[in-house]
């Protein structure tokens, strides 16, 4: 759609001042100081949750070292929900508002969401294997995945709609207001459904976990949690720029039609009649 | 830790977990770039 | 609103009516998928009767998916959006005219396809009122949703195929809910199955509230 690829160089990679942008010092990327300190924190919890998750607590009594993929598939779960729970908002702020960050942020949460469904599956179905002696049992939990999995791709499917940028962000909107009510509906009647076979569902964690595994656990949340967040920062400003790039490609179009309609009228002027 | 149960699933779920954030992260990071070089700066909110 | 509700289902069935592609294409590609499923199962006459229910539900939600997507087709002509914006009907009546129209062709449908697993499945028929009510709220739940989800991917090049993938997830309560309500029915306890007929009514409702409200939003905004 870019008819003129704007190449000006707005930033270097060393965030140097230039000309080009008056002199003031201009990030070539989406960093920004408080993301790098993100990005710090969120690697040193990971480092953490590494050390504690597969070396300082012990395996489990039933599962053995299994319980190891819990520490990453429990906490990525729960953030996967937080994510659709933030698209979901920022859709209605976006219907409410009108304003380019919601849908921003929308798209971005979901994406990552997505990211982190895949992640809660794998784990769990690597955990499956061990304990269950199969990769995939049709539990509540794994199943109600699937569908939220299924869910987020169409919905990442209709942002990427080639159609005019205004109505495409407002199907997309009502699109990610249902999201949320549409995963607890599966959720609740998958649970529902699963139950009547009196199965035992994927075990959560017992509760009377302790010591060293609830320490896991808990680093867990902290990494998983800190990485969602600094990802999120990173995609909604990629998701902007991508926005800002958009409408400053439709504003080249215009001015240059406008140029052009200017051109023919100097044109037809200057033809005797 | 190479005592480890099951370490090959353990070893799939948390490489495969790292794998994907990280691809991931790699993406946006240079979209990010990329984007930015087009987009002045009065444009952005950060930094 | 109900009177403009009742011009657009109108509208609609009459459109239906006229092309006859529900009758001569829709009914037998569904009579067509219950053959397929005796194909792919071996049909084993116990085994097919056993999922009936199952096999039954599937085969309606194909063929709403191609009920709905005609249903959708009809406002994508040039201009008929336009008029419908500008001629003042309430939105809110578009979306109730749409989905009683198409969940009218859903029920034809369901008694086609009724005939249709009682004869190749051999299955008997019983609980005949969970039966009716529970397919009159899946019916109903399935059209609203449907709709709503049809305005959703309206005049897209790819509505086709991204219909299904954004309904037949957010459906997925409806066919467990349905398939557990006929199966009570018909396995002669119904009373297990009146739960999950509420739980259609439930879905059924919300996705009507839901495509009322969302309605208007999605006219103006596409």
């Amino acid at each position: 759609m870019t008819l003129h690829p704007r190449t000006t160089p707005y930033g270097d990679a060393d965030g140097g001042a230039s000309a080009a942008t008056g002199g003031r010092a201009a990030p070539g990327n989406t960093g920004s100081p408080a993301s790098r300190v993100l990005g710090v924190l969120a690697l040193a919890s990971v480092a953490l949750l590494v050390l504690y998750g597969l070396v300082w607590s012990p395996p489990d009594a039933e599962m053995a070292d299994s319980v190891r993929l819990m520490y990453i598939h429990v906490p990525a779960a729960s953030f996967l929900y937080a994510g659709c729970f933030i698209t979901t908002v920022a859709s209605a702020m976006w219907l409410r508002r009108r304003t380019p960050g919601w849908d921003a942020l929308a798209g971005a949460s979901a994406e990552i969401s997505l990211l982190f469904a895949a992640i809660t599956l794998g784990t769990g179905s690597l955990w499956g294997r061990p304990t269950w002696g199969t990769y995939w049992t049709w539990d509540a939990r794994l199943t109600s995945t699937a569908l939220l999995t299924a869910l987020l791709v169409g919905y990442l499917a209709l942002r990427r709609l080639d159609v005019d940028p205004t109505a495409r962000s407002t199907r997309a909107a009502v699109l990610g207001l249902l999201l949320v009510p549409n995963v607890i509906i599966v959720n609740r009647s998958v649970e529902w459904w699963r139950s009547l076979h009196q199965r035992s569902t994927l075990v959560k964690l017992d509760p009377t976990i302790e010591g060293q595994m609830l320490v896991a656990l808990m680093v867990g949340f902290l990494a998983v949690g800190l990485v969602f967040t600094w990802l999120l920062v990173h995609r909604f400003r990629v998701a902007w720029l991508e926005y800002q790039s958009e409408r400053l490609d439709l504003d080249l179009a215009l001015a240059e039609r406008r140029a052009e309609a200017g051109h023919a009228g100097e044109a037809r002027e200057s033809t005797p009649a | 830790m190479m005592a480890m149960t099951h370490a090959g699933y353990i070893a799939a779920g948390w490489g495969g977990a790292a794998a994907l954030v990280g691809a991931y992260a790699a993406w946006v990071l240079r979209r990010g770039r990329t984007l930015s070089r087009q987009v002045p700066p009065e444009e952005r909110r950060w930094s | 609103m109900w009177r403009d509700a009742a011009l657009v289902a109108g509208r609609d069935l009459r459109v239906e009516l006229r092309s006859r592609v529900t009758t001569n294409q829709v009914a037998p590609f569904s009579v067509l998928v219950l053959i397929l499923f005796a194909f792919a199962l071996d049909p084993d006459r116990q085994l097919l009767e056993r999922l009936a229910s199952g096999l039954y539900w599937t085969a309606v939600l194909f063929a709403a998916l191609l009920a709905i997507s005609r249903s959708a087709a009809i406002d994508e002509t040039d201009g008929v959006r336009d008029a419908l914006r500008l001629s003042g009907i309430d939105p809110a009546g578009v979306f109730v005219g749409k989905a009683a129209a198409v969940a009218v062709v859903l029920l034809g449908l369901e008694v086609l396809l009724g005939v249709g697993v009682v004869v190749l499945y051999g299955v008997d028929l019983a609980g005949a009122g969970l039966v009716v009510l529970a397919a009159l709220a899946a019916t109903v739940a399935v059209a609203a949703t449907g709709t709503l989800y049809g305005a959703l991917v309206s005049g897209l090049r790819v509505r086709e195929t991204l219909l299904p993938l954004l309904l037949l997830p957010v459906l997925a309560p409806v066919l467990i809910g349905a398939t557990r309500a006929f199966e009570a029915a018909l396995a002669g306890v119904p009373a297990d199955g009146w739960p999950w007929c509420g739980l259609l009514a439930g879905l059924a409702v919300l996705y009507t509230v839901a495509g009322a409200l969302a309605y208007g939003t999605l006219l103006e905004g596409s």
